[in-house]
């Protein structure tokens, strides 16, 4: 790609550190590519220009001041439900349309405060409540592999923002899999560090207990190089964990000897269709290629973790999503008293989607029903959590799909319950807080297509083991290179015109 | 005695003083300009984050050991889900199943010195919503308003949910309980717990039954109760109130009445309580709170006396009156600087006369308070000690105790150095006595008649003839042996 956005956020940050360009010229330059693009792929609710500029001349500023900024001039895409002081930020929701945060959320201000330039907000599924991004209420975000095609959820536009070169590295959040998924969609890296890990304030929550904001970006070292900026205790987040940050960018790796590596039981691809059982089996070959040995492990109670997640995370959303209520912020819809105003503001505020886990949240936490639903999914959630203990003491780091298929065509899943079987691969790792993360490791080209479309290998590893997690994928990445395979639909296009 | 026994719940919220609110950095004061006290987290704003404060927490371990409660080492915090346009997130941030304290009891007493016990159903931490005013309407109720302003200033406020089993018999009882539970409360420095500021709220649970029986009437909840006062007021008027309806054969309704202070009747609130179902589950924002078993311990040895414990000290030990001993435990800077007389003057019955006769009158005179006046614990003691070895009289005491709140100083010194010191030696009084009597012989006739009562003016000659100085005690019994 002849963009400058889709450069490595390590080869642009060492430019502008060295004076060889400027913020400002990177920034002018990004935010060109996404007046090119974006009509087509609409990664963005939200194009940030007047902000974009000013952070780039301070950035330059900086620079000409001798300060020394690792993401310097580095063009970020920041998924709409993350507050950005002065920024429209609406979890792509109607009641959220017009709010502006007067707050920066912790993980965005550690990256301004690294150099990077906030070129837009990426589009979601309405509060990251989905995997294919179609349930955001604001706009339409296009696979940039294939416009006819879903770029994933909930973080979709911030993986087809980094896929389409409107931006070098993206914020996503991930609750069940709303990294990982979109990243193997757009054939970029998405990471999903240790719950905890960074900081969730300023981040609009959906699962308290299981959200966690990760990277997305074209590298494997990209994604740790911002890991390494935004990973750490926050004061502002009493469940962040206030432990040391070993800086994943300093543990990259070229091969895998002396890694034991996990293959599921449960997770059989076979059952995912020929094309796609056979990138996974080569992936797995490849992996054993670079010297990893290959172990099989159970996760006995994986195929709980669908329902599971279905209890505790809507049981989550119906409280934390209580406070749009028309009283203080966004939407408001008047009635003649204040209850009837509080129905009428969420019933044109919400969509169908987070009106549906409201619902089973509520019923989930309901006086009598209390027992059965919610303390039995956190039961089966701690199972879950012991099966990958388990896991892991026959094995350092475990692979697995990150999704069970390549993106899909707009409207393909057209029931809830198939949308949710997207996050069969991912869920489990939520529920146990494991850092996990999407590789691109291959193409397929599905049924009555001619666009071959990416798929990624899910990497996952114990608490806290991000610097070997991430070392493992950049020797993979290094030795295979699928990520390059094939070219965004859309260049072809900008390219020759 | 009426036929009719009341029994009553107090439920209290009280808020508790720290620098910062519950769960955000924003300062806990009380008033101020509608919405400057508030930030992304007390105002619920979407992303934003709690984080608890520890000295809130710290608090409630506090009250919590001062009533006798168990300590659990696990706790955490639970979500109470309902909508309220007050309630900044439409969940309030408290405690269900593992709250930080778990039983205890009030210890309080009447104003017959019979100390009593009152159990608590529970004690929890939470946090305060904001305010509303209902604008438009004549009378600033929310019927017939057409608009409200909320007010997010007191939002997140640490407060102390404290419930008590129906163990109150009365208005008094119900009065006294709150008392010693504002005491304690103050004594540890956890709250202000004043009710004109709101920084204590109660309700009362009241019903009545038939003297003797074991079984529960229908509860009416009492609300709106601005000061102790009031509180008993409110109480009586719905004993009263409930009495008459069982009388005239009719039942109590389970209601929620407002106490009206200026009518001085309650009203119906609402008679069908909503069933409210809360959706309790833990705050997934908070991590469980662990407690040290020695960080308790610790706390528990830190402990001050407590206002029970002081009550008994000062009417049992040194047998006070309830209404001195009480006046002192309300006046906790009077009871240090009593403490410290009783400390080296020995003798408690002396220290109240003088702290609470003499010297609360001066201060009251003078407007400073005795613990601030130039009148040292250690100079009221030597007073004391002056008294009681007879070297000087009561008079002179006073005289004394004048010029030390003036800053004279120690009064030993003045007794020494002005010769004060009270005539005690028999012969040099004997030899007053004999003047006086020989100066006055019509009057000495006089008592010799019969006439008895004259004997007072001559004892006062002898004491002026000693300028205050002898013993009256020795004067008088001098002067009828003389007589006799
Ligand atoms: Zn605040």
């Amino acid at each position: 790609m002849s963009d400058a956005a889709a450069r490595s956020a390590t080869a642009i940050a060492a430019d502008v550190q060295a004076g060889r360009v400027s913020a400002r010229e990177i920034t002018e330059k990004a935010l060109a590519r996404v007046a090119a693009v974006e009509p087509r792929v609409g990664a963005y609710l939200t194009v940030l220009d007047a902000a974009a500029r000013a952070a780039a001349d301070r950035v330059d500023a900086c620079i000409r001041a001798g300060e020394r900024l690792p993401l310097a001039g580095v063009p970020l895409a920041i998924k709409d439900n993350m507050a950005l002081a002065g920024s429209r930020t609406t979890a792509a929701s109607k009641i959220l349309a017009d709010w502006v945060a007067p707050y920066t959320a912790t993980a965005v201000a550690r990256l301004l405060a690294a150099g990077a330039i906030p070129i837009g907000k990426a589009n979601l599924d309405e509060f990251a409540m989905g995997s294919s991004c179609e349930n955001s209420a604001l706009g339409t975000t296009r696979n940039p592999y294939d416009l006819e095609r879903v770029p994933g959820g909930s973080s979709g536009g911030s993986a087809a923002a980094v896929a389409a070169g409107e931006a070098t590295i993206a914020l996503g959040s991930d609750t069940g899999g709303s990294i990982r998924e979109p990243a193997a969609f757009c054939n970029v890296v998405g990471f999903k560090p240790t719950y905890g890990r960074v900081s969730r304030y300023g981040l609009i929550a959906f699962a308290s207990s299981l959200d966690q904001i990760g990277p997305l970006a074209h590298t494997v070292a990209d994604a740790a190089l911002v890991y390494d900026a935004i990973a750490g205790g926050d004061p502002m987040d009493a469940t962040s964990l206030d432990r040391p940050v070993e800086p994943a960018s300093a543990r990259l790796r070229d091969d895998l000897r002396g890694c034991k590596i996990g293959i599921v039981r449960q997770f059989d691809t076979q059952t995912l269709g020929d094309d796609v059982d056979a990138v996974y089996r080569r992936a797995y070959r490849d992996l054993e290629a670079l010297g990893a040995e290959l172990v099989e492990v159970t996760l006995p109670t994986a195929d709980y973790g669908l329902a599971t997640y279905y209890l505790i995370a809507p049981a989550e959303c119906s409280s934390n999503l209580a406070r749009f209520d028309g009283v203080r912020y966004g939407l408001r819809v008047d009635a003649d008293d204040v209850r009837e105003m509080y129905a009428r503001t969420r019933a044109a505020g919400f969509g169908p989607e987070v009106k549906r886990r409201i619902l089973i949240g509520t019923y989930a936490l309901s006086s009598g029903y209390y027992d059965a639903y919610y303390v039995r999914a956190q039961k089966a959630r701690t199972l879950i959590a012991r099966d990958f203990e388990r896991a892991f003491q026959s094995c350092d780091l475990i692979a697995a799909p990150a999704a069970s298929c390549p993106a899909f065509r707009f409207n393909a899943k057209s029931d809830p319950y198939s949308m949710y079987l997207m996050d069969y691969y991912t869920i489990p790792m939520s529920l146990a807080g494991l850092p996990a993360l999407s590789v691109p490791c291959g193409w397929v080209t599905p049924d009555g297509s001619t666009r071959p479309m990416p798929l990624g290998l899910q990497l996952c590893g114990p608490l806290f083991s991000e610097p070997l997690l991430l070392g493992a994928a950049h020797a993979y990445e290094s030795a295979t290179g699928h990520a390059r395979a094939h070219r965004p639909a859309l260049d072809e296009a900008v390219d020759h015109v | 005695m009426s036929e009719f026994e009341a029994v009553i719940g107090i439920e209290c919220h009280v808020e508790l003083k720290t620098d910062a609110k519950m769960f955000c950095g924003c300062p806990n004061t009380f008033g101020g300009e509608p919405n400057t006290n508030v930030c992304p987290v007390c105002l619920g704003l979407p992303g934003a984050l709690p984080v608890p404060n520890a000295r809130a927490i710290e608090h409630m371990l506090r009250a919590g050991l001062a009533f006798d409660a168990e300590i659990p080492a696990f706790s955490k915090f639970d979500r109470k889900n309902y909508f309220y346009p007050d309630m900044p997130k439409d969940y309030q941030i408290s405690q269900y199943d593992m709250p930080l304290t778990q039983g205890g009891a009030v210890r309080y007493w009447l104003a017959d010195g019979t100390l009593k016990v009152c159990r608590l159903t529970r004690i929890h931490l939470e946090e305060d919503t904001g305010k509303s005013t209902h604008a438009g309407s004549s009378d600033g109720r929310i019927a017939g308003s057409t608009f409200s302003l909320i007010d997010f200033n007191r939002a997140g406020v640490p407060l102390m949910e404290c419930v008590s089993e129906p163990e109150l018999h009365g208005a008094d009882e119900a009065v006294a309980y709150l008392e010693a539970l504002r005491r304690t409360l103050l004594a540890l420095g956890v709250s202000d717990v004043k009710m004109e500021e709101g920084s204590l709220r109660c309700d009362a649970n009241i019903s009545i039954r038939p003297r003797g029986s074991r079984e529960l009437g229908t509860k009416t909840e009492i609300k709106n109760m601005n000061s102790f006062r009031s509180v008993h007021r409110a109480i009586e008027s719905e004993i009263a109130r409930q009495i008459a309806l069982i009388e005239r054969g009719e039942r109590v309704t389970q209601e929620t009445r407002g106490w009206d202070e200026a009518r001085g009747v309650s009203v119906s609130m609402r008679s069908k309580e909503e069933a409210h179902d809360y959706r309790y589950f833990p705050d997934p924002d908070l991590t469980p709170l662990s407690v040290a078993p020695a960080r308790v311990e610790e706390l528990r040895a830190q402990m001050p006396e407590r206002p029970w414990q002081q009550f008994e000290r000062y009417t049992g030990e040194y047998g006070l009156s309830v209404t001195q001993a009480t006046q002192l435990i309300d006046a906790p800077a009077l009871a240090g600087y009593f403490d410290r007389v009783v400390a080296i003057a020995g003798n408690a019955r002396a220290a109240t006369n003088f702290v609470l006769g003499d010297l609360s009158r001066l201060a009251n005179e003078r407007s400073v308070a005795v613990a601030e006046s130039a009148v040292a614990p250690e100079h009221l003691a030597e007073l004391i000690a002056l008294v009681e070895a007879k070297q000087i009289n009561s008079k002179i005491a006073k005289e004394l105790l004048e010029r030390m709140w003036d800053g004279a100083g120690s009064p030993r010194a003045i007794v020494e150095r002005e010769g004060l010191s009270q005539t005690s030696d028999p012969a040099a009084v004997a030899a007053l006595v004999d003047g006086v009597l020989a100066a006055h012989p019509a009057v000495v006739a006089e008592y010799r008649a019969g006439k008895v009562n004259v004997a007072g003016f001559l004892v006062g000659n002898v004491m002026k003839a000693s300028r205050g100085k002898a013993d009256p005690a020795l004067v008088q019994e001098l002067v009828k042996q003389r007589l006799g």
